[in-house]
């Protein structure tokens, strides 16, 4: 048995882990389907990781290593190989590995840290045919990194965030020809030094407003058209361009990997996609806490760290009873502001509030109001989808408040 | 000379301003903290990058590593072709060299492999 049980081994997982061992919680077993800890980052070689956490810039093994062996250190029990099946409400989780056959656990709490997948193809609708070549950005770092195979020689990338940068560089590194990465919104959704390092560098083209309309290719993908989009993202006719090529890169987003969480009719919120929770990570199945990428797309490890310390020692304080005085206030956005984490705040102490933005806006402030009052306001030169925000609310504020409201405003020059 | 560069040094990524004279970077504007200083009086002057790839060992497991400082630019391609000719034999831990002086950075191993 265990008093903690945490569904995966990511740095989210890991990091969790440690700080409710560091509260006192002894009895924790993490489980992860994969044959190794580390979770995603295992295959981000790059760097650039744990600049805010350990102040250097670390590959993401490294960053991984940092906490695999904390964990080894604590004695904190770990088991690999092991596919998480199903979680109930009252906190049932069935798993399978090898060893075990099928097994049940039945833990006091349970920190779902699941990571997120990527946005498969499927969901898109591009036409012309469906040939050998298409990969994920995800799964072709995967290849590169891990099995040392190149998926291809000539690559176009559709999507400009992080994982399709890094991948861009990365396959230019291995002798490939990178043709073009093309965003069918008019700015990146990547961080501006992964434009700099992975595209400018080499000279690889970034082609904004832009889309692939058809893939072609019978067997194997011999080239893409791709086209400009109007504001409505349609694609403007007469403005094709084809690209011969033998591999599309797909970088077109992450979705939290939630299965396991509606199984236990945990409440998701639909634009995250992941558990709607208060301030302590928790979400409304009482003792089911989440954190990392499976509670909503972060794109610093060192943030990930971060919720996964409140959801372990939030557990920790949950497994030993302890209780403080309840509140409850929402937490709600304009719409600009697209999302919050936490959604709800539940005990009066100072939270952090992490947030997303809608599109990219200069010169603005983010205020925060108790109906009609301001609490708070915070100025921002430019603030951009692709970066998480935040901004640190103080018990003092929340004392009387009965809804915060997250708006974003112009500041008038 | 002006020239516009963003700041590779931390996430954050911010757009500088150098202002070069006689090849030469007189003052940095738009940097948020030091490092960011640093960064366009090198970048302007002769551009350093970290390289991180992988080396398939001895029985074909794929081991990343990296140069442990950075290394000049025009120098990428160049150390590509050195560490894809590295093939060393494993037990390896993470930070243990795998060669030793390539274009003045060590090239080692970030992970563990058994
Ligand atoms: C391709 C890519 C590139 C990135 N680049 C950067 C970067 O340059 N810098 C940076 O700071 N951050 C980067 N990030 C972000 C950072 O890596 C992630 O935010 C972080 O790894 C998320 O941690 P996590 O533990 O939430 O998820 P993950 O690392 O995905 O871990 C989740 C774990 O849960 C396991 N799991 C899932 N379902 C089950 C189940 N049913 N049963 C058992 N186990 C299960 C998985 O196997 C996995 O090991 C990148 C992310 C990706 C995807
Ligand atoms: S100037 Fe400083 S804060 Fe700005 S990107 Fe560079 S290192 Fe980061």
């Amino acid at each position: 048995m265990a008093d903690l049980v945490i569904i995966g081994g990511g740095p989210a997982g890991m990091s969790a882990a440690i700080a409710a061992y560091k509260k006192g919680v002894r009895d924790i077993l993490i489980l992860e389907r994969d044959g190794a800890l580390g979770g995603i980052l295992q295959q981000c070689i790059h760097n650039g990781f744990g600049l805010h956490k350990f102040g250097q810039e670390l590959t993401g093994p490294e960053y991984a290593l940092q906490y695999e062996n904390q964990i080894k250190e604590l004695g904190i029990r770990y088991k690999l190989n092991t596919m998480v099946l199903s979680i109930t409400k009252d906190k049932v989780i069935t798993a399978t590995n090898g060893e075990d056959g099928i097994f049940k656990l039945r833990p006091k709490a349970i920190i779902l840290a699941m990571g997120c997948r990527e946005r498969s193809k499927g969901a898109l609708n591009i036409g012309g045919t469906r040939p050998a070549g298409i990969y994920s950005a995800g799964t072709a770092q995967k290849l590169v990194n891990m099995e040392g195979y190149m998926p291809g020689k000539e690559v176009v990338i559709l999507g400009s965030g992080d994982i399709g940068l890094i991948m861009a560089r990365r396959m230019t590194l291995e002798g490939a020809k990178v043709k073009a990465v093309c965003e069918l919104m008019p700015y990146s959704g990547g961080l501006a030094r992964n434009i700099e390092q992975c595209l400018c560098d080499f000279d690889i083209p970034l082609k904004l407003s832009h889309t692939v309309v058809e893939i072609h290719g019978k067997e194997r993908v011999s080239g893409v058209t791709i086209a400009k989009v109007d504001e409505n993202k349609k694609p403007i006719i007469g403005t094709e361009e084809y690209i011969a090529c033998d591999t599309l890169l797909l970088s077109v987003g992450l979705i939290p990997e939630n299965e396991l969480s509606i199984g236990a009719s945990v409440s998701i919120d639909k634009i995250t996609g992941g558990a709607a929770v208060d301030q302590d990570r928790q979400t409304d199945c009482a003792g089911i806490f989440a954190c990392g990428n499976v509670l909503h797309v972060h794109d610093l490890v060192d943030f990930v760290s971060d919720e996964a310390e409140i959801a372990g020692q939030s557990a920790a304080d949950y497994i030993s009873g302890i209780k403080e005085e309840n509140i409850h206030i929402n937490v709600e956005t304009d719409g600009k502001i697209r999302y919050t984490v936490p959604q709800k705040i539940t005990k009066k102490k100072d939270v952090t509030v992490y947030f997303r933005v809608a599109d990219v806006y200069r010169n603005v402030k983010i205020c925060v109001y108790d109906g009609d009052t301001l609490l708070l306001a915070k100025k921002k030169v430019k603030v951009a989808p692709g970066e998480m925000e935040s901004i640190k609310l103080s018990e003092d504020m929340l004392a009387n408040c009965r809804k915060l409201q997250f708006k974003l405003e112009e500041v008038n020059a | 000379m002006k020239r516009e560069l963003t700041c590779i040094v931390c996430p954050i990524g911010c757009s500088l301003v150098a202002e070069i004279e006689d090849g030469k970077v007189v003052s940095v504007s738009g940097n948020t903290c030091p490092r960011g200083k640093a960064y366009a009086e090198t970048e302007c002057v002769a551009p350093k990058r970290t390289v991180t790839t992988t080396v398939r060992c001895i029985g074909g497991r794929i081991l990343p590593v990296k140069t442990d400082r950075t290394i000049p630019k025009e120098k990428v391609f160049d150390a590509m072709k050195i560490i894809n000719n590295l093939h060393p034999v494993l037990p390896i831990s993470a930070g243990d060299i795998i060669m030793k002086d390539v274009f003045g950075s060590n090239i080692v191993a970030v992970k563990n492999m058994f």
